[in-house]
């Protein structure tokens, strides 16, 4: 059988839990409320009510398809730029909607930051200028760039291997670095939350390890909401676990829990089905 | 054992191609030649008709200002002179006030078509700008000379007065009429399609996940075409703009129609006088005699290479901005 135990996933869950840093998150978090997404006449998400407290790390799972993706484009309206997407429902970033008339958007992508499943560096960029691109980029002015470039670099776990070739490319890294630098690169602008969508479906599994340390390392100062198709990553760095599934029809939000129960003790028969293996 | 032994040599790798592929790649490679041989046997053409002329006046062909033909009473050609620097200089100089002015509103309108169009206005728009490609020439001429010159000149006034001090803006006699500046902006108008489409085209393939990540950044509309969209369209559109002053460089009619042209080296874009070696062609054409003529077979033959070299700067430049921004 190559089926994962619940029980040694819950066992990896909770060794998590031991956290002992407080989060210095600040704000009171991200909340969905019943939100619905289509793609023209197509219903790709239905009702979802979920809620991320401030410094807590959220982790999305269910098999392809079921809206998770669309779910956190959502969040920091990046889902309104696919052409015929719609959405209903709010959004609260600090009890505020960011659907609401009036509101900047670049202001809220400043502030809920994004990670895309393939890394994307600009390549007529060096890594330090990549880094520093979102000040650039909203015209963000910063007192003292070298130092936000090396705590950037350091917290997402790239300093040691690029501090001697900040000048070089962005593209001459490898996979899992970029990925790293586009990490870097969210930090840069200091969200509070911060948005993955599959971080590591493309990198090779040192690359991962070292992307999930950044992220509990994260978590103590910011709100991570994580897709991820990999439940041992659910499990190890994630405290909440939301389970999402489509039956054909739009996208729903079956359950969500501490990571430790989704994974010992779920309370939808269906849930278990799919951390278990038996179907996804 | 002997490393010889060890490491065989590479097997030659043959592959028979069926007759269905091999007839087809037979087509193919001959519609794919057609174009250069037709442009071969161009070049070899204008050469050989041309060519009594060129030896006959050596370097002043290209050097030379003055364009004439001395005839006596039974119309033998006494003394002719055959030189065409002034075409050449005014046909640059058209070329590049062309240039200069369409490209920035290509680059706009291919942006504002990409990134800011509601959809049915593109489709509209992009429709226009295609046809105005497939214009006459003659009509841009014509519209030219009549509507576009009197205000054309009013502005060439406006930057005689404030610019005057820089040489090639002076305008001394004071003459604007007809000049390289008006015969540059109906090339201007008569380029800008294809610059914008080539333009278009390039920065529609500017990479999503990149434009994706700039706005994830917080960036607006304009700070993420500066980071993405213009270091990856770069070389594409001096791709375009070379096409296009091409284009400017061979155009004939409309030129023709606008321009007041003068067998004198003039480096003042506002002054009413200037060249074009396509004109001079169908200038002289209707009423050249035998030696004449081949000496505008000459002169095509300068303007054919003067097109294929700039094609090969244009191609430089293409190769070695295109790494930086992909």
């Amino acid at each position: 059988m190559s089926t994962t135990q619940p029980s040694s996933l819950a066992s990896v869950a909770n060794a998590r839990i031991g956290r002992t840093q407080a989060s210095s998150a600040t704000g009171t978090g991200l909340e969905a409320r019943g939100v619905h997404a289509w793609f023209g006449k197509n219903h790709v998400l239905a009702d979802i009510n979920l809620e991320f407290a401030a410094g807590s790390v959220t982790a999305l799972i269910g098999p392809s398809g079921c809206g998770k993706s669309t779910f956190i484009r959502t969040m920091n309206r990046m889902h309104e730029f696919i052409p015929g997407a719609a959405m209903a429902g709010q959004v609260l970033l600090d009890g505020k909607d960011v659907y609401a008339p009036g509101v900047d958007v670049t202001k809220i992508r400043l502030q809920i930051g994004m990670v895309f499943q393939k890394p994307n560096p600009f390549p007529s960029m060096t890594i330090g200028e990549n880094v520093l691109s979102g000040l650039k980029l909203a015209q963000i002015k910063v007192e003292n760039k070298d130092e936000l470039l090396e705590s950037c670099l350091v917290r997402a776990g790239l300093w040691n291997e690029v501090k001697d070739r900040l000048g070089a490319h962005g593209g001459s890294l490898s996979g899992g670095q970029q990925q790293r630098l586009c990490i870097a690169r969210a930090l840069a602008v200091s969200p509070q939350v911060l948005l993955m969508d599959e971080p590591c479906s493309a990198l090779d599994p040192g690359s991962t390890l070292r992307i999930e340390e950044t992220i509990r390392e994260l978590s103590d100062s910011m709100t991570i909401i994580i897709v991820t198709h990999n439940m041992q990553q659910a499990a190890r760095v994630s405290d909440y676990t939301a389970f999402f599934l489509s039956d054909g029809g739009p996208g729903e939000m079956i359950e969500v829990a501490r990571t430790s129960e989704i994974f010992s003790q779920p309370k939808d028969q269906r849930t278990e089905n799919y951390v278990t293996g038996r179907f996804g | 054992m002997s490393n010889e032994t060890l490491i065989p040599s590479p097997r030659t790798i043959t592959t028979e191609p069926r007759r269905s592929d091999k007839v087809f790649r037979g087509i193919v490679t001959g519609g794919g030649l057609s174009s250069l041989v037709v442009l071969g046997l161009i070049a070899v053409f204008l050469a050989f008709r041309g060519f009594e002329v060129l030896r006959e006046e050596g370097l002043g062909f290209i050097t030379g200002a003055d364009w004439s033909v001395t005839l006596d009473e039974s119309a033998n050609v006494v003394e002719s002179n055959f030189g065409l620097s002034a075409m050449l200089v005014g046909t640059i100089l058209c070329s590049i006030v062309a240039v200069v002015i369409a490209v920035p509103i290509s680059v706009f309108s291919a942006l504002y078509l990409n990134f800011y169009a509601p959809g049915w206005l593109k489709k509209i728009l992009v429709a226009v700008i295609d046809m105005m490609a497939a214009f006459p020439s003659i009509l841009f001429g014509i519209w030219g000379f009549l509507v576009l010159m009197p205000s054309v000149e009013y502005w060439g006034k406006i930057i005689n007065r404030y610019l005057g001090w820089i040489p090639i803006f002076e305008v001394e006699p004071y003459f604007f009429s007809r000049s390289p500046f008006v015969a540059g902006v109906v090339l201007a108008i008569m380029i800008i399609p294809i610059i914008t489409s080539v333009s278009r085209e390039i920065f529609a393939q500017a990479p999503l996940d990149r434009i994706q990540a700039a706005f994830a950044l917080g960036a607006t509309r304009w700070a993420m075409i500066k980071a993405v969209v213009i270091p990856h369209g770069r070389s594409g559109v001096v791709g375009g703009a070379m096409l296009g002053l091409g284009r400017a460089m061979g155009e004939t009619v409309a030129v023709y129609t606008v321009l007041n042209i003068v067998f004198q080296i003039n480096w003042h874009i506002l002054l009413g006088a200037g060249g074009n070696v396509a004109s001079l062609i169908i200038l002289k054409f209707g009423e050249a005699g035998e030696y004449e003529i081949k000496a505008l077979m000459a002169a095509g033959l300068i303007l054919f290479l003067l097109t294929l070299a700039v094609n090969a700067v244009a191609n430089v430049i293409v190769k070695s901005t295109g790494k930086s921004g992909r």
